[in-house]
Parts: C-alpha cells; structure tokens; sequence
C-alpha cells in the first residue's frame, strides 16, 4: 500500500477542510483499506470520521430511522429499536459481510461506496431514505447515480440516512458463497399509498423496479407477481451468473419478500 | 509518521510507524508477534483476525492509528499461564485444524462468537465462520472445536 497522511478530526468542518480531490474519508475501511492496498485506489490524504461523534448512532422518531454514517452494521442489526421499527434493516445489516466486516464496516461507507452488489442501497431506495450530508439533504433515488457513483461532491460527506418506516418490509438476498456480496437482493416495502420493490446487484446500479412495484401496489400478494416477466436487458452477466439467471431471481426474491412480509 | 499506543495482550506498547502502518504489519514487524497471520491480504480470509476492544476484526484491513488506544488480544495473548485457552485446547483435542496457519484467525473469530453466544448450533457457528476461511479441514472438526469449547467456556 502506498504511503498517505492520517487525520482524524474531531467534528465534520475540520474533516471538510481536509478534504481535496486527492483525499479519501475513512469510516470502517472495509472497501478503502483493500482497495488501496491491491492499487485500485491511492490518495494522499486519509481522513478518518469516526472521532466525529456525532456522526454516530440511532434515532427513531414517529415516521422515520435515521443511523448516523459512522453506524457499525452489526449495531443496526442488534439495534433494539432498529428491529422494532423496520426489522428488515436490521437483517439487511445482519447478513452484510461476515461477523468481522459487520464489526467494522459501515452505513456511510456503503451507500457512499454505492457498490452495485451493496445491501444497503435496495434499503435506501425502497425506504424512501434522505441522505443528510454536511452540506444538503438528498433523496435515495437521486443520490445512487451509477456504478461506484453517487451525487456527493467533493468534500461532501454523508452525515447520516434518514429511513421512511413502511408498513411492512423484507430484504431477501442470493448472496455470492464467497463474498456475502449480493448476486441478486430485493427489499420490499410496503407503505401507506404505495409499493417499493428495490433492486440491488442485478444492474451497474440499485434501482426500482417500477412494474413489480406498480403491481404490488394494486394488489400485495406473492401471487400477484405470478407470471410477471423480468426483464434481463442491462442485468449484468458474469461468472456467478448470467443476466438470464438475475432476472429469474429478481422475480424469485421479490416473492419470497413479500410472502415473509 | 505517526506515534501509535496500544494495549496489546494487556501490555501497553508505543510505536512511530508510517501513517499508512497495518494493524497486522503493526502487530508481525514492529512487535514481532506472528501468531497474526496474513493469508490473503484482500480482507476475505480471515488469518489476520484479532480482536480490538473485545470485537472480532481483520487486522489486515484496519489501520494501526484508526486503533490507537485501544485493547488488543491477539492468538498469544489467549493462553494464560502456559495453559491453552478452552478454544485452543479444543482445536487440539477435535483436529480442527491441519496446516494451521488459518487457525489463530479461526480460534479469535470462535472466541468472540462464544462471547455473544453460548451455545451456538453448528448452523450458528459455521455462519460467524464465514469470514474464515480454511482449506484443508473441510471445516467439520472446526465446528466440532467450537461446541467442544462451549462447553468448557
């Protein structure tokens, strides 16, 4: 790994001011550390957040969960209000990883990695999530902009992610055997007036997949998704599976939510 | 450079290495406690994994300073006065091991899962195994090791 200065300020203005285009955040490490050791990434700058503690913890008030960026995932899975509030979050968290990626990794990492297999986008995008940053609030659907792209700018740093609590949700993942990382994950939610069905690990992107949410609007059963054709244009195809396969198990998976609804 | 302090297998250490220092590298070239391997170096294997304030974690994927002031129990720092640690003993007494050099990643990893949980199934145990990986035991006596060691722990 190259070499690079550590900072670890204290509150979110001197980590801004830190901030260049040759600097990275760190908050678990999980895909920053590996990446810069294999080359695929290098800065000059390291600038650690987890000192900040305000970036830290979990709040539920009456309509939503907001987790502060620096949130561990295994502290979303054991959370107790976390598992009242939207029990699906909980189990997305429980099953990223492994026990010690869980014990380091987290919220703001991932969504600001915005890994196409990543678990926690499909739970940002189906929940409705605003994303609070230190210089803005942006709504999921307009933060995930692409393959290992979100709308953050330079400097800006996500501070914590605010989730609509549904009526109902569930997160089913086809996890790659070696990774954890999703082959195919669907999180469902099921709000007042209507349907998410969130899709991560198909795509260079986490999107919605309007017609299974559309469909489940008018009516949420399992059945009602019955002979509904996935489309496998722009699924990704690879040694783990091709785009065929993906399309089957977003049709599969998105059942299985609704029926552990 | 930076000045990094540690208590490691409940000795405080202080070190200057470069920023960019490992825990690992931390632990194996500036303590020279190998016990910690480094198997994959790509954060999947497991070798490296010690614990940080109690918590099961990849030594290789963690920055020394990212640490600093924290408590660290590594593999040597398991066995307490020329005793093997219950997990240790029981990887002897099951075989859950063959080469070995997956193993204290293994033992630590077990280690923290008996502290959340008692009597873990073996689906339980081979889940929180799942960051460990071992190539020549095909895992069996390494879950036999783990609910051996509930026992005793």
């Amino acid at each position: 790994m190259k070499s690079f200065n550590y900072h670890a300020p204290k509150d979110v203005k001197d980590a801004s001011k830190l901030a260049s285009s040759s600097s990275a955040f760190l908050a678990g490490g999980m895909t920053t550390i590996p990446s810069m050791k294999l080359g695929l990434a290098n800065y000059k700058d390291i600038i650690d957040i987890k000192k900040i503690k305000k970036l830290s913890g979990i709040k539920v008030s009456g309509k939503s969960v907001t987790i502060g960026a620096t949130t561990k995932h295994v502290e979303v899975a054991t959370s107790k209000d976390v598992k009242k509030a939207i029990p699906a979050l909980a189990k997305l968290a429980g099953n990223i990883g492994d026990a010690q990626v869980r014990n380091r990794g987290t919220i703001g990492g991932s969504i600001s990695n915005n890994d196409p297999s990543a678990c926690y986008p499909s739970a940002c995008m189906a929940l409705n999530a605003v994303i609070h940053t230190n210089k803005r609030k942006i709504d999921a659907e307009k933060f995930f902009t692409g393959m290992f792209e979100t709308a953050l700018k330079s400097g800006e740093l996500v501070e914590a992610v605010e989730f609509q609590i549904p009526e109902k949700a569930d997160y089913q993942k086809h996890p790659n055997p070696a990774s954890r990382y999703a082959i195919i994950g669907v999180f469902v939610a099921k709000h007042k007036k209507d349907v998410n069905v969130a899709v991560t690990g198909a795509k260079s992107c986490v999107y919605i997949d309007k017609d299974l949410s559309k469909k489940l609007s008018s009516s949420f059963s399992a059945s009602a998704l019955e002979g509904m054709d996935v489309k496998s244009s722009g699924m990704n195809s690879d040694m783990h599976a091709s785009a065929e396969y993906r399309a089957n198990l977003v049709s599969l998976y998105a059942k299985k939510a609704v029926e552990a609804c | 450079m930076t000045k990094v302090t540690l208590e490691v297998n409940g000795k405080k250490v202080s070190k200057e290495v470069p920023d960019h220092t490992l825990l690992s590298v931390f632990l194996r070239d500036n303590l020279n406690l190998t016990g910690t391997h480094v198997g994959c170096d790509t954060s999947q294997c497991g070798a490296c994994v010690v614990h940080v304030n109690g918590k099961s974690i990849k030594s290789c994927s963690t920055l020394a300073a990212d640490v600093e002031g924290s408590k660290v129990t590594t593999i040597e720092g398991l066995a307490k006065d020329g005793k093997l640690h219950p997990m240790q003993a029981a990887f002897k007494k099951t075989h859950g091991l063959q080469c070995g050099y997956c193993t204290p990643g293994m033992v630590m990893s077990a280690v923290d899962l008996l502290q959340t949980k008692k009597n873990p199934s073996d689906q339980e145990i081979r889940e929180w195994l799942e960051g460990n990986i071992c190539r020549c035991t095909g895992y069996q006596n390494i879950v036999a090791a783990v609910k051996e060691a509930a026992t005793k722990m």
